[in-house]
């Protein structure tokens, strides 16, 4: 099995700290990874994305262009990554704020409205677990119970009284996946 | 028991520093190498190993703490990043100059001037051509995975300490920021301060009535007496060629077209092999892991078995002029690169392969 994913959105939005989560509940699976940011002059409010590498074998290169799966949180990166994802590969959208909507017909593209969900739990900063939640319901690449010990990893201790909270955003990310529909 | 950790490199080059038992890290933050620094800075390993950690106010300063740390035998070590750099060079040399032992790290990004935060190769020259004035050579390591930035540290101190040489670890924007599993060693304890004497008696840890005092310089006025100088480092230097080269092959043993490539470009360069590979090209890849001393002879090898050579490099077409020397024309060796900060895709290489080397 080997899975190359981008994940790509607005800085703050918890997309480096997402990909660290996935690469790091992947180490806890006995996988190799790797995870590997744009560090370039990206701030709060600009564009930020990672590329993250889950696979059974060593990983050649850390870099590549183009994707099994593309999960997506705004629109620039929406229209950047969307001809990245390989023919029949997986996209995951945000629709908060989305107003060219993705439109190729040989991938799988699934909306995950977690923005609006997270408002409704009253708490917007596991608006990134959601999304996880909702890929790892698509594609279940690492079990629960790695990503959990993932997510206990990869927050610092002062933070684990959070860990629960984020567990409920994942939980619901697989659930409102259902709600969606595949857009023709 | 080694212990596995998912870190950056940079993040590991100081995990690394510190369980080897490095005294001391003089530094001065820059992109994209900050992490090594500012995880030194949480570890605080002042309060275990006793390791000293000092943000200088200079690249400047830095090397030359390292100048003074290195010439009282102590494991020292530095980093930074292209521009900061090539403020040290002076200080390099004179290190070079006065035989000293000291690790500098290099996370390159693109040039020149301030150039670009992005990874770029474009250091290689720098680094393996001297940078400084004067006839020296650094010894240098370039790694490709986080693994190998957390290997080297170690390594780079036993080879600057064997040779009393500085030593470069030559790295990039992409293996310093990216993540990777890292396997570490069990912390040892820092040399003792009669340790730092027994293993190095040239060191100036005081005079002792037993001996005469131990001078470290790079100054030699007269000339008969810094050509002596000269002769024995370049007698070192071949030294270091003759038994110090380093090197990986990936899928060469049946391989009609050769890449060359080191650190992240051997990522890259990897997975460009599969591609061909997948294609029913038989291609391989040698990285060097050592870019000083240069695996001549063993590119050279290759120059009656295969029909071509690419070298990918993130740079204008720096080491493909090393390759070139190495098979002396028997073979025809083209470069393929991006610069100023972009990065080649693997597909990207592979087309080189297939336009430059096979079609052309």
């Amino acid at each position: 099995m080997k899975e190359e994913i981008i994940i790509a959105g607005f800085g703050g939005q918890g997309v480096l700290s997402m990909g660290k989560i996935l690469a790091y509940s992947g180490v806890m699976q006995g996988m190799e990874v790797s995870w590997m940011p744009s560090y370039g002059p990206e701030m709060r409010g600009g564009t930020a994305n990672v590329i993250v590498i889950l696979s059974d074998e060593s990983i050649s290169s850390p870099i590549v262009h183009e994707f099994d799966t593309a999960i997506i949180l705004n629109q620039q990166s929406l229209d950047k990554f969307e001809k990245a994802v390989k023919p029949g590969g997986l996209l995951i959208y945000d629709g908060n704020g989305i107003t060219h909507h993705p439109t190729r017909k040989d991938i799988n593209i699934y909306r995950v409205d977690a923005t609006a969900e997270a408002v409704k739990m009253k708490s917007v900063k596991t608006f990134n677990m959601i999304v996880l939640g909702a890929y790892l319901k698509l594609k279940g690449v690492v079990e629960m119970e790695n990503v959990l010990k993932g997510l206990k990893k990869s927050l610092p201790e002062r933070h684990h009284h959070l860990i629960p909270m984020n567990e409920k955003a994942i939980l619901r990310g697989g659930e409102i996946i259902q709600e969606i529909s595949v857009v023709e | 028991m080694r212990e596995l950790k998912l870190m950056k490199g940079n993040e590991a080059i100081a995990e690394a520093a510190v369980r080897y038992g490095v005294d001391g890290y003089f530094g001065y933050p820059i992109t994209p190498q900050s992490e090594v620094m500012e995880t030194l800075m949480a570890m605080r390993p002042w309060e275990t190993t006793g390791m000293v950690v000092l943000q200088a106010e200079s690249e400047v300063a830095s090397i030359n703490m390292l100048y003074g740390g290195a010439g009282a035998g102590k494991r020292v070590m530095t980093s930074s990043s292209s521009p900061g750099i090539s403020l040290m060079q002076e200080g390099i040399s004179y290190i070079a100059g006065a035989e000293l032992p000291c690790v500098i790290v290099n996370v390159v990004r693109g040039g020149p001037g301030l150039g670009t935060i992005q990874p770029s190769q474009s250091d290689y020259f720098q680094s393996v051509k001297g940078g400084g004035h004067g006839d020296y050579k650094l010894i240098v390591l370039a790694p490709s995975s986080v693994q190998e930035m957390a290997d080297f540290v170690g390594l780079a101190f036993e080879l600057a300490f064997k040779y009393r040489n500085p030593a470069m670890i030559l790295s990039d924007g992409v293996i310093g920021q990216m993540m990777e599993k890292v396997e570490f060693d069990e912390y040892k304890p820092r040399w003792t301060d009669e340790e730092v004497v027994k293993n190095n008696p040239w060191g100036t840890m005081g005079k002792t009535p037993d001996r005469e005092r131990n001078i470290i310089t790079s100054l030699h006025l007269q000339a008969h007496e810094q050509e002596a100088q000269n002769i024995k480092l370049q007698a070192k230097y071949k030294e270091i060629q003759e038994k110090e080269v380093r090197y990986e092959e990936f899928m060469c043993e049946d391989a009609e077209y050769l890449m060359v490539a080191f650190g992240s470009a051997a990522r890259i360069a990897k997975k460009s092999v599969e591609m061909a590979r997948a294609k029913g090209i038989k291609a391989g890849l040698l990285r060097p892991i050592t870019l000083f001393p240069f695996p001549f002879k063993e590119i050279d090898a290759f120059s009656d078995r295969v029909k071509g050579i690419l070298v990918p490099e993130l740079n204008a077409g720096q080491m493909v002029e090393d390759v070139k020397l190495a098979v002396n024309g028997k073979v025809k060796v083209e470069h393929y690169g991006r610069m100023g900060g972009m990065i080649f895709s693997p597909d990207e290489v592979e087309n080189a392969l297939e336009e430059l080397i096979i079609g052309g």
